[in-house]
């Protein structure tokens, strides 16, 4: 267990799980021992909103992952996010019990809808939570591994293995879109109740979730940083370079791609398994191709194979969206896109290549090559 | 079908029955065989019928004039590209047909590419560290570290190829001829049985290709070397044995002086130079 230890004695590692640490406590604080009416106050809507950028943030740490250390751009790591958080809305719908519109015991409201008399297979054991949150590991976890087993293999790489990504949600966002598929449709899993025994609105549940949020982050980055920091991901970086030249010195790149690729995919289910308790809902929509690619401009904008700049990136644009889907909804999109054309062009190491130039001062540095440059 | 073949043709165990990893057998001399192998792309016949052999320990160098088949020779043994007829063998057990670059690689086979390709966002001592002789598997390599006996071969490795000031620095900012070198150091940590190297003074000044030399002639015996080279003068320095290429097959081969005056060789190949 060396190798997962290592990034203790890494100053930026260090620093990251510091400042997460103190945002959380300071975040619990305003939140629990100001009164409401302090300017200060954190209201439990503004914490659930802190736990849903959280949740964005470590699956941007799994893009990075795949994208900034291995050089696989993947636009469709949002199946994985809502593969995760249809594991845990699946669960969070068995809970309700005969809480529903229709009273069912066992069938979620939908199903009574389409006059099921039966729950389909897939859905059982979804009443246990240790099952459920099995799946939300195991379901992103065995797409990713057999897609990346069969694109790994056949050495699909660069902008060919973006296109079969993007493909990838795509289907599946067709797919959950049917009735017939089980999942809820158009509308998706909601009108949740319970948690793990907790209901599921009140405040100290959402400040829990928050906080498992930043758990789940920090945890997350520290296992992608102790990957990238082990032999590992420096073979990850000479493939992302020259996958051929490592393939001549006897390492199985197809693999090391395959076993990153999977982890990046849980990383992300967990991510998708938090946020749906958390805004309430699930549908699929989270699979649009449109949702996946902002995630890629989330890591771009943030700076690629820095892992921080990631979380940066995802916490300001969505804060970002935040504010401005309230002040302009229509000048959003045209906003996303202004800033992935700045990043692209001023910026094509994004905020953290900001930084880490402002430190290093004009130290020559910049082969980036064609397979980085492209975006 | 191959299967009864494999049953007639009696004169060597059945594949299945040899150990995968078992050490290369060079009882009988060569270290490499290669035997009436072709291959063409597009009609154009790239390799047409060539034999050739290597002996364990030799240091043999190859000429050839361009399109002559010398890279797509080593794409063959490396088990980068299939060829459509013939037979590979490393030594006399190990079929390189049946197996990938990776198992290649692990068997013993080291090359240098024709363009200096190392590592440029990793340090020199991490383009070593990569590259030695390991347990490449992936949890292995995840949890693999750093021993002092494998700290000690890597300092070996960097003064033998004369970069130990540049040890930190990214092998991105070195200079041509140093690429080349770290490129030939990784061969080393691998410590492979054959080592195929592509073009290795390339871009080098007059002193640097004199170490080079020094140091692939002083490698030969241990390992065996095939070097393919077009500087006339540094094959001449180095090779005890040349081969020549020519269209995808042998053409010559013996003594450099032997290859020399051959009239063939020279009106394909010296006869430019001379």
């Amino acid at each position: 267990m060396n190798w997962f230890l290592k990034p203790a004695t890494e100053r930026s590692t260090q620093c990251f799980v510091g400042v997460l640490i103190a945002a959380l406590a300071v975040v619990c604080v305003l939140n629990l021992a100001l009164p409401v009416a302090n300017p200060l106050h954190v209201s439990t809507y503004t914490v659930a909103l802190l736990g849903k950028y959280l949740c964005y943030a470590l699956l941007a740490v799994a893009v990075d992952l795949v994208w900034g250390y291995l050089g696989i751009l993947s636009l469709g790591h949002g199946a994985f996010f809502a593969l995760g958080g249809y594991a845990m809305g699946m669960y969070l719908m068995r809970q309700i019990g005969d809480r529903g519109v229709y009273g069912d015991p066992v069938l979620p409201d939908f199903m009574v809808f389409l006059n099921w008399d039966h729950l389909p297979w897939y859905w059982q054991g979804f009443d246990m939570a240790g099952f459920a949150f099995l799946m939300v590991l195991l379901a992103p976890g065995v797409l990713a591994l057999v897609f990346g087993f069969l694109a790994f293999r056949s050495r699909v790489t660069g902008v060919y293995l973006s296109i079969i990504t993007q493909a990838l949600t795509f289907a599946l966002m067709l797919a959950f879109f049917r009735n017939e598929m089980g999942f809820g449709g158009n509308n998706g899993l909601t009108d949740f109740k319970e948690l793990l025994g907790f209901p599921i609105s009140a405040d100290g549940t959402r400040l829990g979730l928050f906080l498992a949020s930043g758990v789940a982050l920090g945890l997350g980055y520290w296992l992608c940083r102790a990957i990238v920091a082990s032999k590992l991901g420096r073979v990850c970086v000479a493939a992302r370079d020259a996958e051929a030249r490592v393939r001549f010195i006897g390492y199985r790149v197809e693999r090391v791609q395959l076993f990153v690729f999977v982890v990046s995919a849980m990383l992300a289910g967990v991510a998708g398994a938090l946020y749906v308790p958390q805004v309430g809902i699930i549908n699929p929509s989270q699979f649009s191709p449109l949702f996946s690619i902002e995630i890629v401009v989330w890591v771009a904008l943030g700076g690629r194979a820095t892992l921080y700049g990631a979380v940066i990136g995802a916490i300001l644009v969505n804060y970002a969206k935040t504010v401005f889907t309230g002040v302009m909804p229509d000048a959003w999109l045209f906003a996303l896109g202004g800033l992935f054309v700045v990043c692209t062009v001023l910026l094509p190491r994004g905020l953290a290549g900001l930084m880490q130039w402002r430190r290093r001062g004009a130290r020559h540095d910049d082969e980036t090559t064609g397979k980085e440059a492209m975006a | 079908m191959s299967i009864l073949q494999s049953l007639a043709d009696r004169d060597r165990v059945f594949d299945f029955l040899i150990p995968r990893e078992s050490p290369v057998d060079v009882r009988h001399g060569p270290i490499l065989y290669l035997e009436d192998v072709s291959v063409s792309f597009d009609g154009f016949k790239a390799i047409n019928a060539l034999d050739l052999t290597i002996d364990d320990g030799e240091l043999r160098c190859i000429i050839g004039p361009n399109g002559a088949g010398k890279t797509t020779m080593m794409d063959i043994i490396t088990g980068k590209t299939r060829p459509d007829r013939g037979q590979v063998w490393f030594g006399s057990r190990h079929n390189l047909l049946t197996l990938n670059e990776p198992e290649i690689a692990t068997l013993g086979i080291g090359r240098k590419f024709q363009k200096p390709t190392v590592f440029e966002a990793l340090s020199v001592f991490e383009n070593l560290e990569l590259a030695m002789s390991a347990d490449k598997r992936v949890l292995s390599t995840l949890t693999a570290r750093l021993d002092g006996e494998a700290r000690d071969r890597i300092d070996e490795v960097l003064s033998l190829i004369g970069l130990e000031a540049a040890r930190r620095r990214p092998a991105g900012i070195l200079s041509h001829g140093q690429k080349q070198w770290l490129e030939i150091g990784m061969l080393l940590m691998q410590r492979p049985r054959l080592l195929l190297v592509d073009e290795p003074v390339a871009g080098m000044t007059e002193q640097e290709m004199e170490r080079t030399g020094e140091l692939l002639t002083s490698l030969a015996g241990k390992q065996s070397v095939v070097v393919v080279e077009h500087d006339m003068g540094f094959v001449r320095s180095i090779a005890r044995k040349v081969t020549v290429l020519h269209q995808g097959s042998v053409l010559a081969e013996g003594s450099m002086d032997q290859v020399a005056s051959d009239p063939r060789v020279v009106e394909v190949y010296l006869g430019e130079e001379a």
